[in-house]
């Protein structure tokens, strides 16, 4: 999986891209957790699921393991453009009342 | 007899996860299912193989079996291991339950398979392994006139 990022104004977008499932997560983990500690002085991050082409439930805890670090620093997260598939994950866990995706 | 049997037998590594959930969905496109369809049967097969590594042979490897048949329009999923088994099969197949919460882990596998397909079933036996059966309809919907 290839994890990228990008600070623009205030805002950390952080780009996924590939297969989430329980074998590529781990390094997406580490990798998505070094950008959020770089780049503490932002006031909202964005995850962009657009190019992630497959994923199973891991996704769910991947980004509930990613607000719960947000959390503790106060910035918001959201999600962006999930595929069709991705999103019907989400909806079902009602993950986005927690992180909710970006219009 | 079924129409069509396939048969895969592998390690419960992670890195095979993705191996056999594209093997089952290359294998069931002479149906002719819709995007949707197959990505439900991706989804339901990846959730089921990762318990087999995660939880039945948590820290050790062992065997997973997938076996499909296409009857009727119909695919039939068997997806078996011999691992540890689940003590208590009601509460595992609660949505958010989880035996790892430390991993990160959404306790959804359960949820995901029975919701996205069209029969789920999971028989399981402590320390012989668990077996989870689930099918697929993909019968031509039947308009109203």
């Amino acid at each position: 999986m290839v994890v990228s990022g990008c600070v623009s104004g205030k805002v950390l977008y952080i780009s996924l891209a590939g297969e989430m499932d329980e074998c590529s997560a781990q390094s997406a983990r580490a990798k998505c957790d070094k950008l959020i500690d770089d780049n503490l002085g932002v006031t909202k991050i964005v995850i962009n699921l657009s190019e992630v082409a497959f994923m199973d439930s891991t996704g769910i805890g991947f980004l509930i393991g990613r607000y719960k670090k947000a959390s503790k620093l106060a910035i918001p997260l959201h999600v962006e453009k999930p595929n069709f598939a991705a999103d019907k994950i989400l909806n079902l866990s009602g993950i986005y009342s927690l992180i909710p995706k970006e219009k | 007899m079924a129409d069509n049997y396939l048969k895969l037998q592998f390690y419960s590594l992670p890195r095979n996860q993705a191996f056999a959930r594209d093997a089952v969905a290359a294998f069931c496109l002479e149906l002719n299912p819709s995007l949707s369809a197959l990505s439900d049967v991706k989804t339901a097969v990846s959730e089921a193989v990762t318990n087999c590594t995660v939880h039945a042979y948590r820290g050790k490897t062992g065997l997973v079996t997938v076996e499909c048949e296409i009857a009727d329009d119909e695919l039939h999923i068997k997806i078996s291991d011999s691992g540890k088994g689940i003590p208590d099969v009601n509460k595992a197949v609660q949505p958010f339950f989880t035996s790892a919460p430390s991993d990160e882990r959404s306790g959804m596998g359960f949820t995901i398979m029975q919701t996205f397909m069209d029969e789920f079933k999971v028989d399981s036996v402590q320390g012989e392994g668990t077996v989870v059966y689930m099918t697929k309809s993909f019968k031509a919907e039947v308009k109203n006139a």
